[in-house]
């Protein structure tokens, strides 16, 4: 395999990284044994007097290391020296007397971008496609060869850690802004100014960089010692207090670069490969690894079998319900998957507070530099409204978010079909009523599906969609292709009450409530879940979603399933005196303008509670997660999910469940179904029977199977 | 001379409610409202943006930050972007120019569908520097240093800051709008009576078919108000409950003393947009469109502008009329556009008269006014007049009112400043 081709420009030795049958350039062993062995070449050829490093693929220039490659090495000593390796090979290219410059268009990252610090000189493009990151701590891992020492060094700790500690990555202007690169050009003149560059310090030798960060700031902190022990300080609380010390490649990074700024370079790139091998064979990096195969895979699954069916495309969508839900699907819809969207409802004034809703979202891509303002004012342009159904005739796809109310639904899904073509599927985005309900007064049966979307829609990343028995295969890919395109992580679930998220969730928020009822204050609850791993407590949760939407949800789920999932009376109660949760500024919680101000102490009044800590952590920990995992295993065995990765990723997308857990399923087969089932018991005895064991996990137990294969 | 072979048709037309400017539309440029005029046709016809091949919009004003208007309108993002568009500015008579142009197009073969409209906004007109003020700042702009530049606005008056507004006015004479039509008033004697009654049966009408939904049925509700979450659906300038009473007790606004032209009886600055969609017969039939009329033809006419500046329809009408080798009496629906009712009923009386026939050169009067089938929803006093808007806004409501009443021939009257005419025949079948 050859990796590489070299062409020699009159002494200028222009390499292109073109890994064959990949769509992107990784690094791998074989790259990496390729590479030393051209580069010593090219080091000993006399008539080479510069090197240019450039990327054969577009718009993509080196997207890292193979972790398909390194998931295969098990040993702390294997992965340690893997990272040793990548070091070495980057001491050549530093070391190197010709000087070598990068020439970078596309995504440079992890591996990719280390090597392109390695170099003497960096050129990036300033073209969208190109961005410069190092993102390994969100696979639990740290750069390993090298990027923790040479960032730093380039660039001040401050800034350096910014990018390493959040996994980030920087467009191409920004990087030049940063000092990463020592210029950004147009793509179109890159080639050119990278022979110049090469030409140029071949004469003149390689410049000398000003100290980063210029100014006072870099003079009273990154560059000086005690300035810089405060930016340690200041990263760490800020590590600990976004991870809640449960991952700790962030923490290992942290080390590896203060070992290098302050203890020296031998030192740094010691630690730098310890801590790399230590966090590789470590649990967090391996779930997060899972968890980056399991959505990689995810993403290429049409919900059915490959070959059945392929997707239509989806230019216009209409939306019926201008409500919040509605318009988060209208403006999601816009700006992620640029389709022109349609929103229908009764009144024009609700028309108007939705479509200024669809357009804050779009406002705050802008905001947030996602967009510019060109763009914005064209993908505003997308959206529109009406009182009829005048615009659906050539619709291809009709998404409705009204109440939750079977009759309600069944008439608007009647109204779309006779405003819209044959051709045009309806979704309907539903909690709790089982969309082949909705479906059964349908013409056209084959092209209703159910399209659960969470709350809000531009910012929850996960999305159920469900078939009925008499959907169509074409239906359903078309609807998970759509789905994606608006950026979301989808996974097809069967239809039943609940589907998978609410489902799983709802014996979790119950037993919440129960805690409560029993007396333990509510941020003792919270606390015991964010500790766990969650981002909120269940009770906080509650509040987000509104005590009305969980109370109706918590009723179907009643009726659905019987005695298990028996609602706490804490919600109902809580609703009568008219806190529905952050929305009306009072729910469990106290909220001012939408913000969480703590906990609102009245309720325990309003409740006839003692707040009291009856139970022990570890107790209120195993009878919210335990409820959960108990049902998740229940659900997948009824085969609610299609496979337990789709399980696992709808918890953790959905919910929040924690990554670095692997999901409930993941979980299960962690702990052991034999503990799982022995814990479930026990709380059984104790807490009463809805903790019995589900009995097919009892089975699985018995024959000692697991979720996944070993 | 002979009708061209390839007939065009008027698909259907869409415009954004009027609104009296500086009302609810005073942050929106002419580009949004025609923008979303066109977006609004677009999606209700359905049409396949590739499909069409040029836009063309009128405009008055024009912003100086997007002078092309068209521009803006085909970069809509239903449209590919290499669509080539092009505004035109033939002043009140700019909608219908831009809808005349497309008609030569389609028929000369050089484009299939085309999109017409026009907007104006004068809630968003160019405010500018004095001319002294504007040269200064050229000036500093090219100096080398600050002492240099503060020099240069050293020389600044304070008369130089007082910012020129453009005025409704003619460039050539300096004569406004309402001082002409005020002199036509006087020069063919059409009494202060006759325009009242002319601009409360435009109200009545306007009224009639804004509560019947003839007019809704037009317009694209638009988002306006400070937060851009209010719909503005319906226009804002109709006064259903204006009486010949309110009208008459109006002081004239031109000439206090012996005038007639008033507020009431002239059409206001208004902020709003319009388009339509503009097909040959084939590709409409390709398509499956059923258009509301066809373009049978169109005239322009001018007059000495210091004259009676606006009487161009009174020749631009007949000419009209002979290309659709036709007579007014064939006219089953007419629109006449109302800049004021002077106006208006001085056209009306010139088409009527036997002594206008012979200044024209023809053996008999143009033809009789017949108000029963003329301005049927109402005219410019009451729904209001963005100037580039109102071609297709008329356009639109009589191809679609020609449908409803199965009316064979059309015709549409706009004069316009400068001393210009504009008339286009419209045939149902």
């Amino acid at each position: 395999m050859t990796a590489f081709t070299t062409e020699n420009e009159s002494g200028i030795a222009v390499v292109t990284f073109d890994l064959e049958g990949e769509p992107v350039n990784k690094l791998t062993t074989a790259v990496r044994d390729e590479f030393t062995a051209l580069l010593a070449r090219l080091r000993a050829d006399a008539s080479v007097r510069a090197i240019i490093f450039q990327s054969g693929k577009p718009d993509n220039f080196i997207a890292g290391a193979d972790i398909e490659e390194f998931t295969q090495l098990t040993t702390q000593a294997e992965l340690e020296s893997l990272s040793r390796a990548g070091q070495e090979m980057l001491f050549a290219v530093a070391d190197s007397p010709k000087p070598i410059v990068a020439a970078i268009h596309g995504a440079c990252l992890g591996g990719g971008l280390e090597l392109a610090l390695a170099c003497q000189y960096r050129i990036c493009t300033d073209h969208p496609k190109t961005s410069l990151g190092l993102p390994e701590v969100q696979l639990g891992l740290i750069p390993g060869a090298g990027g923790c020492q040479r960032l730093p060094k380039l660039i001040g700790a401050s800034a350096a850690l910014d990018i390493i500690l959040a996994g980030k990555s920087v467009p191409g202007v920004k990087a030049y802004k940063l000092g990463i690169v020592d210029e950004c050009v147009p793509p179109s003149i890159l080639a050119r100014t990278a022979i110049a560059a090469a030409e140029r310090l071949v004469a003149k030798g390689v410049p000398q960089r000003p100290a980063r960060p210029l100014g006072l700031k870099g003079a009273l902190l990154d560059r000086n010692p005690l300035g810089r022990r405060l930016i340690y300080r200041t990263a760490r609380a800020t590590v600990l207090k976004k991870t809640g010390g449960h991952y700790p490649a962030p923490l290992a990074a942290l080390e590896a670069v203060e070992a290098g700024l302050e203890r020296g370079g031998r030192e740094g790139y010691a630690v730098e490969h310890r801590k790399f091998g230590e966090l590789a064979v470590g649990d967090v990096s391996r779930k997060l690894v899972q968890l980056f195969f399991a959505t990689n895979a995810l993403k290429k699954d049409d919900g059915v079998p490959p070959g059945t069916a392929s997707a239509h495309p989806v230019r216009r969508l209409g939306v019926i319900g201008s409500g919040f839900m509605g318009a988060g699907i209208a403006g999601t819809a816009v700006s992620a998957a640029e389709v022109e969207v349609r929103l229908r409802d009764t009144e024009w004034p609700r028309i108007g507070k939705g479509l200024r809703a669809a357009m804050s979202i779009l406002e705050g891509q802008l905001v947030r530099r996602k967009i510019t303002r060109y763009q914005l004012e064209r993908l505003s342009a997308l959206l529109s409204g009406t009182t009829d159904y005048s615009g659906f005739e050539r619709i291809d796809l009709v998404i409705e978010a009204v109440f939750e109310d079977l009759a309600i639904k069944r008439a608007v899904l009647r109204e779309v079909e006779g405003a819209t073509s044959p051709e045009t599927i309806f979704a309907t985005n539903t909690s709790t009523i089982p969309i082949s309900q909705i479906a059964e007064p349908a013409m056209r049966p084959e092209k209703v599906i159910g399209m659960h979307f969470f709350s809000p829609v531009e910012k929850m990343p996960l999305l159920e969609i469900i078939p009925t028995a008499r959907t169509s295969a074409e239906t359903i890919v078309t609807a998970v292709h759509f789905g994606r395109k608006m950026g979301k992580t989808v996974i097809v679930v069967r239809d039943f009450p609940g589907f998978w998220v609410n489902r799983i969730l709802t014996p979790y928020l119950n037993e919440a409530g129960r805690l409560f009822a029993e007396g333990t204050p509510i941020e003792v609850i919270d606390r015991v879940m964010t500790r766990f791993g969650f981002p909120v407590g269940p009770i906080a949760l509650i509040d987000e979603v509104g005590l009305d939407v969980a109370s109706k949800a918590g009723k179907v789920m009643h009726e659905a399933f019987g005695e298990r999932l028996l609602p706490s009376d804490v919600i109902a109660k809580m609703l009568a005196d008219g806190r529905t949760g952050r929305k009306s500024g009072k729910g469990f919680y106290h909220y001012l303008d939408g913000h969480k101000t703590g906990v609102d102490e009245r309720v325990y009044d309003l409740l006839g509670i003692r707040p009291q800590d009856t139970h022990s952590p570890e107790t209120i920990e195993q009878r919210l997660v335990y409820s959960m995992l108990n049902e998740a295993a229940m659900a997948a065995m009824e085969g609610v999910i299609r496979t337990p990765r789709d399980g696992d990723i709808g918890a953790i997308f959905g919910i929040g469940f924690p990554p670095f857990r692997g999901g409930p399923l993941r979980m299960i087969d962690d702990v052991g179904a034999t503990k799982v089932v022995s814990l479930l018991r026990e709380l059984a005895t104790q807490f009463g029977d809805r903790f019995a064991p589900a009995p097919r996990l009892v089975e699985k137990a018995e024959r000692n199977e697991r979720f996944y294969p070993r | 001379m002979g009708l061209p072979s390839r007939r065009v048709a008027l698909v259907a037309g869409v415009r954004t409610p009027f609104a009296r400017s500086g009302t609810v539309f005073r942050d929106l440029t002419a580009a949004q409202l025609a923008r979303r005029a066109a977006q609004e046709l677009l999606i209700r016809t359905g049409i396949d943006g590739r499909q069409i091949d040029e836009v063309v919009f009128g405009q008055v004003i024009p912003s100086v930050l997007a002078p092309n208007l068209a521009r803006e309108v085909s970069l809509l993002p239903q449209l590919p972007r290499d669509i080539p568009a092009f505004s035109v500015n033939r002043a009140c008579a700019s909608g219908g120019q831009a809808i005349s142009y497309a008609y030569d197009q389609i028929t000369l073969g050089h484009a299939d569908i085309v999109l017409a409209g026009g907007a104006e906004s004068l809630s968003d007109i160019p405010i500018l520097h004095s001319k002294r003020m504007s040269r200064l700042l050229v000036d500093a702009s090219k100096a080398k240093s600050v002492g240099q530049r503060l020099g240069i606005f050293a020389k600044a008056r304070f008369k130089d800051l007082v910012p020129v507004s453009p005025a409704i006015a003619e460039p050539s004479t300096g004569e406004s709008m309402g001082q002409s039509a005020e002199k036509m008033a006087k020069e063919n004697g059409i009494g202060r009576e006759a325009q009242d009654r002319l601009a409360l049966l435009s109200h009545q009408r306007a009224a009639a078919a804004q509560t019947d939904g003839r007019l809704g049925l037009e317009i694209a509700p638009m988002p306006a108000g400070p937060k851009s979450d209010e719909m503005v659906v319906t226009d804002n300038l109709i006064r259903p409950d204006t009486t010949f009473e309110v009208l008459s007790a109006l002081k004239p606004v031109f000439d206090r003393k012996y005038g007639s032209v008033t507020a009431g009886n002239s059409s206001p600055l208004t902020d709003g947009a319009s388009a339509v969609l503009l097909m040959a017969e084939d590709n409409a039939r390709a398509l499956g469109y059923e258009p509301l009329a066809y373009i049978r033809s169109y005239a322009v006419a001018a007059v000495d502008p210091g004259w009676q500046l606006l009487m161009g329809p009174v020749f631009a009408v007949p000419l009209a009329l002979d290309r659709a080798g036709i007579t007014w009496k064939d006219l089953g629906l007419v629109e006449i556009h109302e800049a004021f009712a002077a106006q208006v009923l001085s056209n009306a009386q010139a088409w009527g008269s036997k002594e206008w026939a012979e200044r024209l050169g023809r053996p008999e009067p143009v033809g009789e006014v017949d108000w029963t089938k003329t301005n049927v929803m109402g005219g410019s006093i009451a729904i209001g007049h963005p100037f580039g808007a109102t071609g297709a806004r008329i356009a639109t409501s009589l191809a679609n009112e020609m449908k409803r009443r199965d009316v064979q021939f059309g015709l549409i009257s706009i004069c316009a400043q400068g001393g210009m005419g504009f008339a286009m025949v419209l045939e149902r079948r």
